[in-house]
């Protein structure tokens, strides 16, 4: 071993110590419940070291000094999807998904990153996702590539293909990226429709607002039909998921600041997410900023106040729905279900819609393997998982796969993409669908129900 | 690690993709789900089918190099802990269901079986598979078997030990054995079967099992009853069997167990509850009706507070909630969870858990118990910190005391957990230095060079439980 890598185990092993949360490694019990819902243990033919028992296990003794944080060490928590299935089922209710953001958090600030990784994590989590005036850039040159003819050129010039691995395939399932011009005029106020049942201030989110604003104007739609006054607080920013899942916690933590201080003007009874992994984080800032004597009270005044879209859909009650017939499943956002708790709710919306025969799929609870930047760094197991998952919804016969997430949206096109099936299932974002059964229910009986 | 030569050999027989020996796959294997137990093997090897078994046997045989067969590693008893070292064995390409046979009613299986996955698949054929522990969801037919596993529906079902008609399995010195078979009798020289379940591994390998399997229950409905008192509960129960009823359920809480299950779950216990049983019987659909009206007879006139039967299996599943969320509720409170399972005979119930409460008192810790108040199997928990050593030598002194009323009043000191290393101390207490000896005879008989899962079941030093330090 190098003097520097020698080196760097002893600094990781020394933060391990200081930082991770010992009670909380003690606390699981070893008892295994949650194997039979880790993704990665199941698809791996039942490696513990690849479960989060095994994990949990390696943190404690890389802390106990048993061992060393070596590479075999650090792919084992990589190749963590972080859905957190492990949550609900633990019986000690160990906060795997905390323990695990402070390892990768260590390992990611002591690393040596090459210079042109380097620099890419820089231009990513310091100057695209943090400003949304960036993000609205980057969108305009996506839909330059798009629009310009580049697109069309690139893909008959198999040049997307050259890209590798399945950057052909994603590249195709990215949806029509909103015109710059049409990005600069958001709305800051929305009226509910007939009578006013609640106040929310809607979290607009980064990529929402930019790649899937469509969806983000579908709910806005939505609320309104549903009875709520809606606020878009101006100064909002990225949730901070993709900065606290890749180990640049203090980053997500100025994000959590900003946000909160955005949300704290004005009166409204709930702050509403369309993207489970964005609500999931928003949720939890009260632990993110639970060491800030300045912020924790205002982190959690913040977090008790998050709800995700289908919840105050379901409360307030939608419109009379209808849709041509067809069979419809729904896939779980790993962190909407486990961490958010929510889970009937999408379900019960998707119900209500005539016409619609909703199919449960099996193992609809587990990942589909999106799970943020996952499917980019681990492709492998990504690509595994999603096959897995494209079987199950297979024997479902659906033509309609319903998600509450982007990552889980684009990871589920890019499945319907894989398969081949693009002419004959579709995915979708479960507000858009629902506004479409609204609209088709209002067109067909002649007027707004 | 392993000697060269000596893995060497090993991945000749598996290949090295089956040997693992990594740093993080030595620490991965280190443990069970006991408290405070933890120790590296030298290697983890994954054989294919049992001439693999075989094969590595008679290697390690030669070395003298210990060998731990694991399941899933759900046990609490520091049965799958590789305390002297050298090399785990699992089984997650022998994890088959081979056969269903629907006319002899068996299942016939490789041990890295999930029980819940057999369970599921007969069910689909409207057949029964009982034993139930509470880890079946991610623990094996192998290790219920060499545990003994038990389960909720032990009382009516019976247990693991039940439920096993045959078994092939693999001699220390590699020789490959063959008991029983699919036959309601068979009388042919002594019963190895038996000799194999709850062997926790020391003599022999399992690869093979033959399950009976049962006619898969109707119907089933629930019930719970609050009690004012421990003792009323304890008389339900008692009576419920004098009238020659069999629930397919009896389970109970003790107080602290519900205030600790009401703080955690909220479910609307009304404080001043000082027990609670959970009953439920399955059946054909009248005399299932006809068994919960008698027992919702017996518990009012035994002094239940109040007593209702579920209308709808939601409602049930509701009822259950208090039984569900104990361990959870419990968990939660201290780091380290120590779960016990000392057993007396049904009618003894009520006393052994108020001497649990006295023993808990008397050694200031805390303990809750919770059970299978049917078949008299008992948890008692206790929510400590392994770092304290103090507290702990205090609860090693309660359990202890725990151990020898269970004794005293004609009980065991498992009832499905095992012996392993946690409660090797005591075993002498239960079955006697001449039941220890013949024990000792019979391992030296199948396993002379004291290579299967060695440090466990008996202990070096009698009475004192051997505490690892980490």
């Amino acid at each position: 071993m190098t003097a520097n890598k020698e080196q760097y185990r002893a600094e990781v092993t020394k933060q391990f110590q200081e930082k991770m949360d010992y009670d909380e490694l003690l606390n699981c019990m070893r008892c295994g419940f949650c194997l039979p819902h880790c993704p990665t243990y199941i698809e791996t033919d039942g490696n513990e070291a690849a479960s989060p028992r095994g994990r949990i296990a390696l943190m404690k003794a890389v802390v106990d000094g048993k061992m060393e944080p070596d590479e075999d060490f650090e792919a084992q928590l990589s190749l963590c999807l972080g859905c957190r299935a492990c949550e609900p089922v633990c019986p000690s209710g160990v906060k795997y998904g905390h323990l695990l953001e402070e390892a990768v958090d260590i390992l990611q600030q002591n690393k040596e990153h090459s210079m042109p990784v380097k620099m890419f994590r820089s231009f990513l989590f310091d100057h695209v996702f943090p400003k949304p005036e960036r993000m609205r850039q980057l969108n305009g040159l996506m839909w330059f590539y798009q629009k310009s003819g580049i697109q069309k050129a690139a893909r008959t010039m198999n040049l997307t293909k050259i890209a590798g691995g399945h950057m052909a395939q994603m590249e195709r399932v990215l949806p029509e990226i909103p015109s710059p011009r049409r990005m600069k005029q958001r709305p800051r106020r929305v009226e509910a429709e007939g009578e006013r049942k609640k106040t929310v201030a809607f979290f607009s989110g980064c990529l929402m607002d930019t790649m899937f604003m469509d969806t983000n104007d579908e709910t806005l739609y939505l609320l309104k039909k549903a009875g709520c006054d809606v606020v878009i607080p101006e100064k909002q920013n990225c949730c901070g998921a993709i900065h606290a899942h890749s180990g640049e916690k203090e980053q997500a933590k100025e994000l959590a600041k900003q946000n909160i201080a955005a949300f704290e003007e004005g009166d409204y009874d709930y702050i509403i997410s369309n993207a489970g992994g964005c609500g999931a984080v928003l949720d939890e800032y009260d632990h993110l900023l639970k060491d800030d004597p300045d912020w924790s009270e205002r982190a959690k005044a913040f977090a008790g106040r998050v709800m995700d879209i289908s919840e105050i859909l379901y409360d307030a009650g939608l419109p009379p729905m209808e849709l041509d017939a067809q069979i419809v499943t729904f896939q779980d956002s790993c962190h909407l279900r486990n961490v958010m708790g929510t889970a009937s709710a999408p379900r019960k919306l998707l119900h209500q819609i005539e016409g619609v025969t909703f199919v449960e799929t099996a193992e609809a609870d587990r990942c589909c393997g999106s799970a943020g930047t996952y499917n980019l760094i681990e492709e492998e197991m990504s690509m595994q998982i999603l096959d897995h998952k494209m079987e199950n919804i297979d024997r479902t016969a659906a033509t309609t796969v319903v998600t509450a997430n982007p990552g889980c949206l684009l990871q589920m096109k890019l499945g319907v993409e894989r398969e081949d099936k693009t002419s004959t299932m579709e995915a979708v974002h479960i507000v858009d669908l629902l506004a479409k059964a609204v609209r088709y229910k209002e067109e067909k009986t002649g007027s707004p129900v | 690690m392993l000697k060269q030569d000596v893995r060497d050999q090993l991945t000749a027989i598996v290949g090295e993709e089956n040997l693992l020996d990594s740093q993080q796959d030595l620490i991965a294997y280190s443990y069970d789900s006991t408290p405070d137990f933890q120790e590296l093997p030298d290697a983890v090897i994954k054989p294919r089918h049992t001439e693999d078994v075989s094969a590595i046997m008679k290697v390690l045989n030669e070395e003298k190099l210990p060998l731990v067969p694991r399941g899933n590693a759900t046990n609490l008893c520091a049965g799958t802990t590789p305390l002297e070292g050298g090399v785990v064995m699992i089984f997650n390409h022998m994890n088959k269901l081979l056969e269903i046979d629907e006319e002899n009613l068996t299942a016939t299986v490789q041990p890295g079986l999930i029980t819940q996955d057999l369970i599921t698949e007969v069910e689909t054929r409207g057949l029964f598979y009982a034993p139930d522990p509470s880890s079946m969801k991610i623990s094996t037919i192998g290790g219920n078997i060499n545990e003994g596993s038990g389960g909720l529906r032990g009382l009516k079902y019976g247990v693991t030990r039940d439920y096993v008609m045959g078994l092939e399995f693999v001699m220390p010195n590699g020789d490959i054995v063959r008991t029983g078979g699919k036959l309601a009798k068979d009388v042919a020289g002594y019963d190895l079967t038996r000799l194999m379940i709850g062997s926790e591994g020391t003599l022999g390998v399992l690869t093979e099992a033959t399950m009976k399997l049962i006619p898969k229950p109707e119907t089933k409905k629930t019930m719970l009853a609050l009690y004012h008192n421990l003792e009323s509960a304890g008389d339900t129960v008692s009576t419920i069997i004098a009238n020659k009823i069999i629930p397919a359920t009896l389970e109970f809480l003790d107080q602290p167990t519900i205030r600790v299950v009401e703080d955690f779950a909220q479910i609307g216990l009304p404080t001043d509850v000082g027990a609670i049983l959970l009953i439920e019987q399955d059946g054909p659909p009248e005399v299932v009706d006809r068994d919960m009206v008698k027992m919702k007879e017996i518990c009012e006139q035994t002094g239940a507070m109040s007593a209702d039967i579920a209308a709808t299996p939601e409602e049930g599943a509701a009822l259950t909630a208090a039984r569900r969320s104990a361990l959870s509720a419990l968990a939660r409170m201290k780091p380290t969870t120590i779960l016990e399972d000392a057993t007396v005979p049904r009618s003894k119930v009520a006393e052994m858990v108020r001497a649990i409460e006295e023993i808990a008192e008397n050694n200031n810790v805390e303990i809750c118990t919770f059970g299978h108040a049917g078949d008299g199997n008992l948890h008692p928990t206790c929510m400590t910190d392994a770092r304290d050593r103090e507290e702990m030598k205090r609860v090693e002194q309660a359990f202890e005391d725990i151990f020898a009323k269970a004794i005293e009043l004609g009980g065991t000191i498992t009832g499905e957990h095992g012996v392993g290393a946690m409660k090797s101390p005591y075993l002498s207490w239960k079955v006697g230095d001449t039941g220890v000896n013949v024990m000792r005879e019979i391992k030296k008989a199948f396993d002379p060079n004291n290579i299967m899962n060695p440090g466990k079941m008996f202990a070096k030093d009698e009475k004192f439980r051997v505490v690892v330090e980490k």
